[in-house]
């Protein structure tokens, strides 16, 4: 009996099985005791410098939590989570930067509902501004929670401004047209320098699919029945319609040249970094850009200019941002959920990565808190974030193919390859319907 | 009563050895057949694993809404009546994979034939010229595109400023709708070694004693070339017409990634919100490249799936036009 209890001894020893007993809520004990952290992993999708400071904030976790060690995986976008939940080989924690898709992953199931998690903790989601909650969600159904967003409003050259005789950024439509008509220096044909750049494909803020623009003219993607109201609703006539003089004002070709030559958008070389555009529309990460490659270029940030028929607007941008849940079939599901609390809801780590990477934090609180490096650029993005005004795209359940039909008509559009606006955004409207119609189910 | 017991015993005895026979004769054939099947299962299994499962599913998928994440859904016929009713993204896609083939593949094929021609006929340096031709074809796609968007860069790119140099007004390559194709079809000529080495190894085996004859009975150059360079290496065409085509159909790295870089709205890792797919204009908006978009930008692989088997029939359909059309001008040593 005793040499029995001696081998069995000798062979948990030896084999290390005496090392570990798993525990009921994940996690294990040694022989003496002590608990052995489970390892969670999340997926997100940073690189290089961003990565690394999400790793910081996720380090400090770790330090206050022995009973888990977090793994950070970067670089991940939606191809691999959906190849990752399709084969089960999940994260225990997954984000996206694509919040259009939110759509598919709460839609499909893909994402686990956080709603029970929500209400079990007593959580009140108003805590985080209405926007974020949109696109966080899809009909109803809670699968993601916001963290860090991106914001959009204007960059202006203070130097070209003072140049131009120009005292304050432009508030409304009519005045940003002045202004850029102001600041543009041709030689012949050849723009030297662009007042500003209206080409849909010029750098984020003109995205093509006109996101960033609708919350400047208040335009409404869908009516009261969940169709596209691309034609029904005026203020995107009005938009493309101004869009379309300032580019016949500086010339389809020579917007094309200009474009073509302007340097990469994620390039020190950037054209508003070195003084080749005096304003532009941009996110909130410009202004840790411009401080690492040209901090001495002397530029202000403003909300964007809005529609001159609503001057209510002004304040308004555009926001989306990156995305964080739990996907299906997490093995870690409790600690999993605490580190989504801890990272979205706690002012800390959102202040802190928030000033390592520049976005904008996503609760109210944090919006406010104290650990915020104080910077006046960014600091206009704080208050677009906030204004009750500010919008995101639409959620559908097949993320931004709307876009594509949106960004094929409106590239045309501007190269002057469109007759008649009203009828191609009526028939604008009818390719949408039917393309969220053939979605299926899951359809807004 | 003995003579009929005769006569059958007679018969069962000359009936009995055809029958042995034919078994044997059938056990002998099912044992090659075997034989062959076993040879042969390596191929079998890998074709139904890797081409006939998927492509089963795929045909399966095409009447399902299927988002990649929960399980297919039978929808019927929904995908097919969006892709031909409804989808106007479809037939500009279609149009431009058309052109590409029209254009494209019979450019590639005349500057290979062309170009093999004169490597065959030069006297010095033939390995030089055979290389410098071909190397072209060992750069990647990616690399190869990522090249001529720059070179072909309306604003910075040598090519316009060359041509500003000469007091031209270079055109916009890739920036412009009407010039996406053709550059795309400049880089394809660029990269045609593989097929230009083809050509020069069919041309190089056109037997001499022909030429010799042809111009015994007076044909020129032109003729010769006409009546017994391209009807020897007719097979060789067919093929890279065949190939080409079924190329163009799929065509799709150049097209992404000339979009992609040419938007100059190249998006960060992890950011899929950018859709460049196109660029500019929907002129680079070729079939593959929306298949793509459908099933992994979009998660609409039911949608998607359909169009790959609308993609799968046409390219089955013109692959047996034109083999069945080559019988007309194509000629096999030793065919009667």
């Amino acid at each position: 009996m005793k040499r029995w209890a001696m081998v069995i001894t000798a062979a948990l020893l030896l084999t290390g099985v005496g090392a570990s007993f798993r525990l009921a809520g994940g996690g294990t004990v040694n022989a003496a005791g002590a608990k052995k952290a489970t390892e969670i992993t999340v997926w997100v999708g940073w690189s290089a410098r961003e990565l690394k400071v999400f790793k910081q904030i996720v380090s400090e976790y770790d330090r206050k939590h022995p009973e888990v060690t977090v793994k950070v995986v970067g670089g991940i976008n939606d191809d691999k989570i959906t190849a990752g939940i399709r084969s089960g080989k999940v994260p225990d924690v997954v984000s996206s930067f694509t919040s259009a898709n939110v759509g598919t992953y709460c839609g499909s199931g893909g994402w686990i509902d956080l709603g029970s998690l929500l209400s079990k903790d007593h959580i009140n989601v108003d805590m985080f501004p209405a926007t974020t909650r949109y696109y966080t969600q899809f009909k109803g159904k809670r699968c993601a929670l916001p963290f860090l967003a991106d914001v959009y409003g204007l960059y202006y050259n203070k130097a070209l401004f003072k140049k131009a005789g120009i005292k304050s950024p432009p508030k409304t439509m009519s005045e940003l047209t002045k202004d850029a008509k102001k600041l543009t220096q041709r030689k012949g044909s050849t723009i030297k320098i662009a007042g500003y750049q209206p080409f849909f494909g010029f750098y984020a803020g003109n995205a093509p699919d006109m996101t960033t623009y609708a919350p400047l003219y208040g335009a409404k993607w869908t009516d009261g029945q969940g169709h596209s109201a691309l034609s029904k609703d005026p203020q995107w006539a009005k938009f493309l319609r101004w869009q379309k003089s300032l580019t016949d004002w500086y010339g389809y070709g020579n917007l094309v040249r200009f474009k073509a030559g302007a340097a990469d958008e994620f390039s020190a070389s950037h054209a508003f970094e070195v003084g080749k555009i005096a304003m532009m529309m941009d996110g909130e990460w410009r202004v840790a850009f411009i401080h690492a490659e040209h901090p001495s270029l002397d530029y202000g940030t403003a909300p964007m200019p809005v529609d001159d028929a609503h001057p209510e607007l002004y304040g308004s941008g555009y926001v989306n941002g990156t995305i964080i849940g739990i996907p299906k079939g997490v093995k870690h599901k409790d600690q999993a959920w605490a580190l989504v609390k801890y990272l979205t809801m706690n002012s800390h780590p959102l202040a802190q990565f928030s000033n390592g990477i520049r976005n904008v934090p996503t609760t109210r609180a944090s919006l406010t808190s104290h650990e915020i490096k104080p910077d006046a650029h960014f600091k206009t993005f704080l208050k677009i974030f906030a204004n009750a005004h500010s919008a995101t795209s639409p959620i559908t359940a097949v993320g931004n193919a709307y876009g594509s039909l949106v960004q094929s008509f409106a590239v045309k559009w501007q190269a002057g390859h469109v007759k008649n606006l009203e009828a191609g955004l009526k028939n604008l409207d009818k390719q949408i319907d039917a393309q969220l119609k053939q979605a299926g189910p899951g359809v807004p | 009563m003995s003579l009929t017991r005769a006569a059958e015993a007679g018969a069962a005895t000359t009936v009995a050895p055809a029958v042995d026979r034919r078994a044997a004769k059938r056990r002998a054939a099912w044992r090659r057949r075997g034989f062959v099947l076993a040879l042969m299962s390596p191929w079998i299994v890998g074709f139904s694993i890797f081409f006939g499962y998927p492509l089963v599913y795929s045909a399966y998928l095409s009447f399902t809404h299927y988002d990649l994440i929960s399980a297919p859904h039978w929808i019927g016929l929904a995908n097919y009546r969006y892709l031909f009713g409804t989808d106007q993204q479809v037939w500009p896609a279609v149009k431009n994979t058309l052109w590409i083939i029209a254009i494209g593949v019979p450019l590639q094929v005349l500057f290979a034939f062309g170009i093999a021609m004169m490597v065959s006929r030069a006297r010095r340096g033939v390995g030089v010229f055979r290389t410098v031709f071909y190397l072209p074809a060992l750069a990647p796609p990616v690399a190869a595109t990522l090249g001529f968007v720059y070179l072909l860069n309306p604003a910075t790119g040598p090519v316009n400023t060359a041509l500003k140099h000469l007091g031209i007004d270079g055109p916009l390559w890739f920036q412009s709708p009407g010039w996406a194709k053709p550059s795309l079809v400049l880089l394809g000529i660029w990269g045609v070694g593989n097929v230009m080495i083809i050509f020069l190894a069919a041309i190089l085996d056109v037997p001499q004693h022909l030429y010799e004859s042809a111009e015994l009975d007076g044909a020129g150059a032109f003729q010769r070339l006409r009546w017994v360079t391209l009807p020897i290496i007719s097979p060789v065409i067919l093929f890279s017409v065949v190939i080409g085509v079924i190329q163009g159909l799929q065509y799709f790295t150049q097209a992404y990634v000339a979009a992609d870089i040419a938007s100059g709205q190249a998006s960060q890792a992890g950011d899929q919100t950018v859709n460049n797919l196109g660029y500019p204009e929907g002129s680079t908006l070729f079939y593959p490249v929306l298949l793509y978009q459908h099933g992994f930008r979009y998660f609409n692989m039911g949608y998607a799936s359909a169009l790959s088997v609308l993609l799968l029939a046409v390219s089955f359909a013109v692959t047996l036009v034109i083999i069945v059309n080559s019988r007309r001008w194509v000629h096999y040593a030793g065919a009667a």
